[in-house]
């Protein structure tokens, strides 16, 4: 199954981390430690989301393609028609 | 207010106590580990602080200790409890002096004897040795009057057959040296006495253990046969310089036989009253291991009372003890908790006094960790300790740290080695924790088991998002 459209992991994801980074917190259990623990949920989701992101965003917008010989950009036109 | 995310609030006190409690209440403190003593006695020489004379005496006990632990290092074997002991009280530290000293002075005196009784044993089996070889160097002796008088070839004849009545003619001096010394001891022994010796050497074949530094060494037993009173004087003397130990040994047969059998019997009494001096002193030392731990760890909570007991200001006239303390607020309670157990065990009615100095002096930053924070305030505080009451990056870095280490690692592979260490460690934390091992290494490695756990998780999980899961 090929994901077809752009639309469905950044939703996917963006669910995830937004479930460990906002919804996460609130159920932390009262104790000596619940301010290092929401600390850290909130620092994992922001960095692990944003580095998904950025890699994400780069490889659909590439700068450029691969740089293939002619040779090559031939035959795969040959083998794709 | 405590919070993870800033140095916690300091006050500073100043504590009276009465001289009797002083003790007690700074062991209690001692225990909590909360408070810092200020040093008011800077300015105070060492050597000139009040208790001085304890520290002292905790050193040489100190002293004592490693000297019954190096007798006992591939002897016996340390037990180390499961709980600290308690903190001993001052009247304690004179039982643990009588019980120490008398023990160095058992110890010494039996080390002593097995030295001294060694000694004679190793004399014993070298006479022993002696005696055997001596009897094959009589005996081949009937040729030596050949070499040795070419001008009394009438005598030769009654000589080949009577050898002791030759061997009345030249004296003789019998001993053991040292094997690498035979080979220069020959030589000067020929150049000394102008060829007019004769002398015989065979190696013996067992080597011996030398007393005092318990090494093996090979020997030689030799025989110097001469004429004369003046080459027996030379003789001697190169004897003494090269330390070879000469025996008297007689010249008959028979008598050498009875010898023999003499030695033997001494030696065999020797053996058993070597093995019984050993087993003593073995017994010595397994009665001195079992406390031994506990011993150490009390000296060592002793000497540290007194190193704080000595930057304390004494008031001698109104008989209390003045110190200057910093603790975190939030535990003033259990200070006072502290402290008033101290006063109870020591059996004084009048309770510590806390009084708040205003002072502008900067307090120290304190930042409260538990076992999983404590690896990275270590980090952030290797770079640094932050001002009182600054944020406290600590929190931030135990994501952001393993975070971009991941982004720079990104081993999908080798980040699973290190999550399964850091999980082995982790897991078995309470058994490592309690090996108490020495090695560096090993110990940098423990006590950053959640940084590697971290990493490991953050490196499993990087590659994913890098869409690189195998880097080479």
């Amino acid at each position: 199954m090929t994901a077809h459209s752009f639309a469905l992991p950044v939703v996917l994801f963006s669910a995830f981390w937004g479930l460990v980074g906002i919804a996460a917190p609130w159920f932390v259990p009262k104790g000596p430690n619940r301010g290092v623990i929401i600390t850290m949920l909130v620092t994992t989701a922001v960095c692990c989301y944003l580095f998904w992101l950025i890699a994400i965003l780069a490889q659909a917008n590439p700068l450029f393609g691969p740089q293939l010989k002619n040779e090559t950009i031939w035959y795969v036109r040959f083998l794709w028609e | 207010m405590a919070s993870v995310f800033r140095s916690e609030e300091m006050s500073l006190m100043q504590l009276f106590l009465q001289v009797e409690a002083a003790y007690c209440c700074v062991a209690e403190l001692g225990d909590l580990g909360l408070v810092q003593f200020r040093d008011l006695n800077a300015n105070v020489n060492s050597f000139q602080r009040k208790f001085v004379n304890e520290v002292r005496r905790c050193e040489s006990l100190e002293r004592i200790l490693r000297f019954l632990e190096n007798e006992m290092e591939d002897v016996v074997k340390i037990v180390k409890l499961e709980k600290y002991p308690e903190t001993p009280l001052p009247r304690e530290m004179i039982d643990m002096e009588t019980v120490l000293e008398k023990l160095e002075a058992e110890l010494l005196e039996a080390n002593q004897n097995q030295q001294t009784l060694k000694q004679n044993f190793l004399e014993l089996v070298e006479l022993k040795h002696l005696l055997k070889k001596t009897q094959d160097f009589f005996e081949a002796e009937t040729n030596l009057p050949d070499d040795f008088f070419s001008e009394d070839t009438s005598g030769l004849l009654e000589l080949r057959t009577t050898p002791s009545a030759a061997a009345a003619k030249l004296g003789f001096t019998a001993g053991v040296i040292k094997r690498e010394r035979v080979i220069p001891f020959e030589r000067l022994l020929w150049r000394a006495c102008r060829g007019n010796i004769y002398l015989r050497y065979t190696e013996m074949d067992t080597p011996l253990e030398d007393p005092v530094t318990r090494e093996e060494v090979k020997k030689n037993v030799f025989i110097i046969f001469y004429q004369g009173e003046q080459l027996k004087q030379k003789i001697k003397k190169i004897c003494d310089g090269f330390r070879a130990t000469v025996y008297p040994c007689p010249e008959s047969a028979t008598e050498r036989r009875e010898m023999l059998d003499g030695v033997n019997t001494r030696i065999e009494d020797l053996n058993t009253v070597i093995t019984q001096t050993e087993s003593h002193r073995q017994r010595l030392l397994h009665e001195a291991a079992a406390n031994m731990w506990a011993w150490e760890i009390k000296v060592k909570k002793i000497k540290a009372i007194y190193h704080i007991l000595n930057c304390c200001n004494i008031d001698v006239t109104q008989q209390c003890v003045i110190a200057e303390i910093w603790f975190p607020v939030a535990d003033a309670g259990r200070i006072k908790r502290a402290l008033h157990q101290g006063m109870e065990r020591s059996g004084s009615t009048i309770t510590p006094i806390l009084t708040t100095i205003h002072t502008r002096m900067a307090p120290p930053t304190f930042n409260r960790t538990n076992k999983f924070t404590a690896g990275f305030q270590n980090i952030v505080d290797a770079y640094g300790v932050g001002n009182y009451r600054e944020m406290n990056p600590a929190p931030y870095t135990i994501i952001t740290f393993p975070f971009l280490f991941a982004v720079m690692f990104g081993d999908c592979g080798h980040g699973a080695v290190m999550l399964g260490f850091a999980l082995w460690m982790v897991i078995n934390e309470e058994s490592l924790l309690a090996q108490k091992s020495t090695n560096e290494i090993w110990n940098t490695f423990f006590s950053g088991r959640y940084l590697i756990l971290l990493m490991g998780i953050f490196s499993m999980q990087s590659p994913w998002e890098q869409a690189c899961l195998f880097r080479y």
